[in-house]
Formats: C-alpha cells, structure tokens, sequence
C-alpha cells in the first residue's frame, strides 16, 4: 500500500495563511524508459492530487511523468474553521490514496 | 559443383543478414531518439492548448530551480505567482512546462482564492539542460509567464534506453 506524509500545522490563527506539505510514496514510472531487453516499461504514475478543507476543494493538480518518484507538493491555504483537511491521490492501474489531517483554528 | 554454389548462396545470405542488422543498428538509435525527446515546438504546441489565443504576458510569475543541478531525476522546484489572492483578483491556475522531456507537461495545480498564497513547489524530473517554463493563470483571463535555464548533469528518464 502506499503511504503518505503529511506537513499541517495542528493549530493556526483564524485566516492564517498554512503551508501544507504532502508526499505519496509512488514510483512514477513515466511509461518512457525499457526494460534491459528493450521491452518498454509501461506508464504507472499518479494523474491528480486533490485536496479538501472540510469537504469544500482548495487545491488540485494534473501530474504528469514529469513528477518525480514519490510526489512532493507543497502548497498553501487559509486556515478559515477547525476541521479536517482530506488529501486524495488517484493514478494509472486503479492507484488511489486518501490521507487526512485535523487542524484547529483559533 | 554443388559445394561452391552452396558456399556463395551462405555467403550471400551472411552478407543480407549483416546488412539487415547494420541497417538495424542505425535505425534503432534514430528512433529511440525521436520518441525520447519533446522540442520547444511542442512545448509551445501545449502551452497554446492551455492558454489558446490570449497573449502571453512576461512577469508576476517567479519560477526557482537551481541553475545547476547534479541528478535530473529529482529537481525542486518552486512557482510563485504575484496576486493578492482576494475572490475577485486571485490565481486560478500554475501549469509548469519544458520543452525537452518526453512530454512537454509537467504540472497543472488549480488555485483559488482560498489558497491565500499563490505558490507551489515540487520535484520534477528533467532529462537535459533546458529551459523550464511556469505560467500563472489570472481569474481575469489573462496569462502571465517566467522562465528559467536549467543546467543538468545526469539526466532522468532515460537511463535504461540504450
């Protein structure tokens, strides 16, 4: 199974600007590289990232091979209530991750 | 009188089949080459399918890479868009492109105003020294751009091709 790391800071300030750190540990084979016989590797990477404060979505990514191996995304939000913050991962093969972090707001 | 005819027949038959694989062995190469590598035509190509027919703006956009990086296969690398990030003036979307990997997308992260900071960062992957290029799209529908050459020793993606 995969496993996910994530970076919220447990408490903030009401309309605090967060930086919430994610990383999935997938391979990202990009679909371009050959096995030693010259078989080609087929593609298996993660194609989208979505994350949702309290079921509402603030933040979404389309990745491409270009990602490199265990993707690492960082981006920022405002810290509105106190609630749950659900990070889900889909990709090629079925591939899905969901991870979740709780942040109170004061 | 069989044995040279059968001798030049053999020798005919090792001469096509080393013919055949020169011809292999140099096609093989050219080809692998084609398919491993987009151009700067095809990162424009995508770009123009990101932002169509609206004018690509210079500015507000920053785009940090280190200018000199050892391993290709996993390069940091940080988009921040200038913006004051309210309901009404805020950064609807970050595309980052290059223009010699296989494919000239890297990343796409939709933004809001909510996000209260315009700025992503990630590790990308990079097969050779190269120009990489973040647009930052505005809730106003205009586009605005950075750009910044990356040099790379070690290159990613195609260390099992050959």
């Amino acid at each position: 199974m995969a496993s996910a790391l994530i970076n919220v800071p447990p408490k903030a300030k009401r309309g605090e600007i967060i930086a919430i750190k994610t990383l999935i540990s997938h391979q990202m084979e990009t679909g371009f590289r050959h096995s030693e016989t010259g078989v080609p590797i087929p593609r298996d990477i993660v194609t989208h990232f979505v994350a949702s404060y309290n079921g509402e979505e603030i933040f979404s990514a389309q990745l491409f091979p270009a990602i490199a191996a265990n993707p690492f995304i960082t981006f920022y939000t405002i810290a509105t209530v106190s609630g749950t913050i659900e990070f889900k991962w889909t990709g090629d093969n079925g591939f899905v991750a969901t991870e979740q972090a709780k942040i109170i707001v004061e | 009188m069989h044995q040279p005819q059968r001798n030049s027949n053999r020798l005919a038959t090792r001469r096509d089949t080393l013919r055949g694989a020169l011809a292999a062995g140099a096609a093989l190469p050219i080809l692998s080459l084609h398919r491993a590598t987009a151009t700067p035509a095809d990162m424009r190509a995508a770009i123009a399918n990101v932002i169509g027919d609206v004018k690509l703006n210079v500015g507000r956009v920053k785009i940090e890479i280190p200018p000199l990086v050892e391993n290709g296969n996993t390069v940091p690398c940080t988009v921040s868009v200038e913006s004051p990030m309210t309901t009404e003036d805020y950064v609807k979307a970050i595309h980052v492109f290059n223009e010699k990997n296989p494919q000239p997308n890297v990343i796409s992260a939709r933004l809001g105003p909510r996000t209260g900071r315009a700025s992503i960062a990630t590790r990308i992957r990079l097969t050779d020294s190269q120009t990489v290029v973040a647009i930052g799209e505005m809730a106003d529908g205009s586009f605005w751009s950075d750009s910044v050459s990356v040099i790379i020793t070690l290159g990613a993606c195609l260390e099992n091709l050959i």
